[in-house]
């Protein structure tokens, strides 16, 4: 006993030759683990305005009752899982007896006064998105002693980001309360950033009856410039969704678009083919994640790509040399045939994977988003998809203008007869063109499996809104698909705030069917006598 | 010929086969199930009475849709729709007699009203008390969406694929604004819990026989309305139009107003059919507009033989026979049965089983001409 002692002494001997803010570190720590609860209480609040991160251990333990004292030299304890810790310097001391510890107790008071000083040291946490963070929580809590806190912190503070945010909710802290000068200053710093806390807050400021004229007119002055800015960005995001929406329609769509301009016919199973390339993405997944290492597993959705491209692709080519080439000259009936296919592929996928919904993980680069603007919130995964949308037009245009496949399917479309005269196979450009649009169809059912479930009613969804931008855009060219797209798709998501999701469907649909009073054939009609057949 | 431009209605054949059908639907299987006591032999069971009352109306939509598209070639994928605004018309009506007599007891407001907390009825539900207007609204809301509806396409000549595209999105728009609770029909739920039909108690056994005899009228009457349609000189431009469109414009017809004709008779009788669906169901739902739905009456149309009224009752049964059985035996296998069904029937049977008879039959007088031409030189048929 008498040795260890000493050997406490020593180390307090120790401990005195640290710096003097380290030194109340450790004391304050020590006290934390006392009996007095006012005591507890006071240092609880004391290590939050010390700011020292080694803190924030002890007091997380504190606040969820892990923490004990050692009964010989009443040393602070962490205990974790069975073992323990010292509170002070993180050292492990492994497993104790429960005779050799008492745990120290916490009521709701402490515990209060524990996350005020949590919040107050997570602005000089080591790590930055906690510095972050809690710069950015403080917004919501603008006291005086916050205030102190962020200042200090400010002071200490290298990333401008965390700057930034530290200064932001400095202002709204200084908005409150202080001398006139300061808070005008404080809105004025307030009134450049559109987040609808800041036009909370200054809300409470306008409808504060003890605050002086000149800072509810501040106020008042700064809401309408927010809201200004708010409302632009609402445009902004309603129209990136609609592009987003848009760029999905497309994929959904070019595919149909591409094969009914050539052949005249409309699959109706053209969105099973989506749906295949959705399931082929959660197979190569599955399969991924059985047989390569855990930090390849997310590149196979880049190695399921040309996958769906080929499965649905030979699905569409088995189904034109099959069924629809004996059908040639009734669109109709094709119509009915290619109907009961997509009944059947359902039913077939509901029977091999089951009619529950799976998941196709996004992969690590596809997930999070970025803030563009405050308020407006780009996701990856949207962003990729409207890229990747991008990108496969450009493809598609490129087989279209610059290889001789392209130039026959664009005879083709224009006039089969004289296409066929002149010495194009047309039945081989057929089934070529009908497996191109199918295997487009797959690799949108790739990018559609990372915005959604995968379920066998994936390609119900999207058929009816392809079909309407075909009937839209006009067949046969890919600027018409482009543009009957991507403006129904904004066109759908601007009306929705005023109309809701639904009314703004149908008011899409009605507008399609006036607008094709004035042009039958779609946006972008080919023009001449073949059209007429 | 004394009226050329006249055909007859039917051949004698024709309505004798009329007639039989009409007296088994009419007298015997409501003989069979009211009258021959309950363990005969010839007894039928109670729950087939309403069933194929069903099918009497699902014949009446199938022969509406063989107008339009076996003799005016259009194909709408968007018939279900005028045959759920039928039902909604007569729901509103079954939903207006239920009275006080509801879970809330409210004497105006449907159950579903209450418990959304409306406080009075929307004014599109004003009149559904009285059953003329209800009737009178059963043909007057489809007509006049497709009136407005083909007035606007055919007008700009909007045929074939295209066509029946916006006729799918119309169901599809529908289905999805009648799923909204705010629109007043009773959203995801739709109507039900009837409780009677002018009077007569929905559910009894009385009622449900005197449903199929109604059903079993409409259907021969729409039947004869369709006949007498097709054998009039409109019909006749009619079948020019499915067969070469640009010709008869050229010859110096309109197709718009015939076009226009056919298509609204068609969703007035898909309406009628629709309203004596709904009491025999007991509900009706928004899940009735789905796309789906429709284009299966166009497999009931190509089963039984597209361009032959009777083909259309005929495939209705069928199919609809099918269905009850197999949903019943093996679910999982309806959907590539009717799959393969849709792709079979367009293959290979572009003409149904009307087409089998009568190919068998061609091929029988065949056989019989060349009995005959051992005796006698053939003679061209």
């Amino acid at each position: 006993m008498l040795v260890l002692r000493i050997l406490a002494g020593v180390l307090l001997l120790a401990l005195a030759w640290q710096p003097t803010h380290a030194q109340g570190f450790e004391e304050l720590v020590r006290k934390l683990a006392s009996d007095n609860f006012s005591e507890k209480l006071q240092a609880a609040e004391k290590l939050g305005d010390l700011g020292d991160g080694r803190a924030v251990p002890a007091l997380k333990a504190l606040a969820d009752g892990l923490l004990y004292v050692r009964t010989s030299d009443q040393a602070p304890l962490i205990q974790n899982g069975s073992r323990y810790f010292d509170a002070l310097t993180g050292q492990g001391l492994g497993e104790l007896p429960d005779s050799e510890v008492g745990k120290v107790r916490v009521n709701n008071r402490l515990r209060g006064v524990i996350a005020a000083s949590l919040s107050k040291l997570s602005l000089f946490s080591d790590d930055r998105a906690t510095r972050l963070a809690a710069a950015k929580a403080a917004f919501a809590n603008p006291t005086p002693e916050t205030a102190v806190a962020l200042e200090r912190a400010l002071r200490s503070e290298k990333d401008p980001e965390v700057m930034a945010a530290i200064r932001f909710s400095l202002a709204a802290a200084g908005v409150s309360a202080g001398a006139l000068s300061d808070r005008l200053k404080a809105i004025e710093a307030l009134a450049g950033t559109a987040d609808p806390q800041v036009r909370n807050l200054l809300n409470t400021v306008v409808n504060d009856r003890n605050a002086p004229s000149e800072v509810v007119k501040a106020a008042r002055d700064a809401l309408a410039s927010i809201e200004r800015q708010l409302a632009i960005v609402n445009i902004i995001e309603n129209v990136f969704q609609g592009i987003s929406l848009g760029s999905v329609l497309l994929l959904a769509a070019v595919g149909l678009a591409i094969t009914f301009g050539v052949m005249g016919v409309i699959n109706m199973a053209h969105g099973e083919m989506i749906m295949l390339g959705a399931y082929t993405a959660y197979t190569v997944q599955q399969v991924c994640r059985a047989v390569l290492p855990a930090d390849l597993v997310g590149f196979y959705l880049i190695l399921s790509l040309p996958i769906a491209f080929l499965v649905s692709g030979a699905v569409g080519v088995l189904l034109e040399r099959g069924v629809i080439r004996h059908l040639y000259g009734r669109p109709l009936e094709t119509m009915l045939a290619t109907w009961g296919i997509s009944l059947v592929l359902q039913q077939a996928v509901r029977s091999i994977f089951d009619a529950q919904n799976k998941e196709v993980a996004n992969p690590d680069w596809m997930t999070g988003g970025f803030d563009l603007v405050a308020g407006f919130f780009v996701s990856w995964n949207r962003l990729y998809i409207i890229i990747f949308c991008f990108l496969m037009l450009a493809i598609i245009a490129v087989i279209l203008r610059r290889t001789a496949f392209g130039l026959h399917m664009r005879a083709v479309t224009q006039n089969r007869d004289m296409a066929a005269a002149m010495g194009i196979p047309t039945a081989r450009i057929d089934a070529l063109t009908f497996g191109l649009g199918s295997g487009l169809a797959g690799m949108a059912g790739v990018a559609l499996s990372q915005i959604g479930n995968v379920s066998p009613n994936l390609g119900q969804i999207y058929i009816v809104d392809s079909f309407l931008v075909v009937v839209f855009g006009g067949v046969g060219n890919l600027m018409g698909t482009l543009v009957a797209s991507l403006s129904l798709g904004v066109i759908n998501k601007l009306l929705e705030p005023f109309a809701g999701a639904v009314l703004g469907k149908v008011a899409v649909l009605v507008f399609i069917i006036l607008f094709i009073q004035w042009r039958p054939r779609g946006l972008f009609a080919l023009k001449g006598r073949f059209v007429e057949q | 010929m004394p009226e050329a431009d006249r055909q007859s209605l039917m051949t004698p054949r024709g309505w004798a086969a009329f007639l039989a059908v009409g007296f088994v639907l009419i007298v015997l299987i409501p003989v069979a199930n009211r009258l021959v006591t309950p363990g005969g032999a010839l007894h039928l069971p109670e729950y087939l009475v309403p069933l194929i009352g069903k099918y009497c109306c699902y014949a009446m939509l199938a022969v509406a849709m063989d107008l339009i598209w076996g003799y005016a070639g259009i194909l709408s994928l968007g018939q279900g729709a005028f045959f759920a605004l039928g039902g909604y018309c007569m729901g509103m009506y079954l939903m207006r007699q239920i009275g006080d007599r509801g879970v809330y007891k409210n004497p105006v407001l449907p159950d579903f009203m209450v418990f959304l907390n409306w406080k009075e009825l929307p004014w599109y539900w004003h009149g559904f008390d009285m059953f003329w207007f209800a009737a009178l609204m059963v043909v007057v809301v489809p007509g006049v969406l497709a009136f407005v509806l083909g007035w606007l396409a055919f007008r700009s000549r909007v045929t074939g694929v295209y066509l029946s595209i916006i006729t799918q999105a119309l169901t599809f728009a529908l289905m999805l604004a009648f799923f909204r609770n705010n629109m007043g029909f009773g959203g995801n739920n739709g109507l039900t819990d009837f409780k009677d039909l002018l009077g007569f108690t929905v559910q009894s056994q009385p009622t449900r026989v005197g449903l199929l005899i109604a059903s079993a009228i409409g259907l021969g009457l729409a039947f004869l309305l369709c006949r007498w349609i097709i054998t009039s000189k409109l019909g006749r431009v009619c079948l020019a139009l499915r067969d070469a469109e640009s010709r008869v414009r050229f010859l110096g017809y309109s197709p718009t107003g015939a076009k226009l004709f056919v298509f609204v008779v068609a969703a007035m009788i898909s309406g009628v059919a629709g309203a004596l669906y709904v009491p025999q169901v007991g509900i009706i739902n928004p899940g009735e507009f789905s796309p789906a739905n429709s284009i299966e009456i166009a497999i009931w149309v190509a089963v039984g033989g597209r361009g032959t009224l009777a083909g259309a009752i005929l495939g209705a049964f069928i199919v609809n026979a099918a269905k009850t059985w197999l949903t019943g035996a093996a679910p999982e296998v309806w959907l590539f049965f009717l799959g393969a069904l849709f792709i079979v029937v367009t293959l290979f049977l572009p003409h149904g089983v009307v087409g089998i008879v009568r190919d068998w039959q061609a091929r029988r007088s065949a056989a019989r001409a060349t009995v005959l031409a051992s005796t006698r030189p053939a003679e061209a048929t």
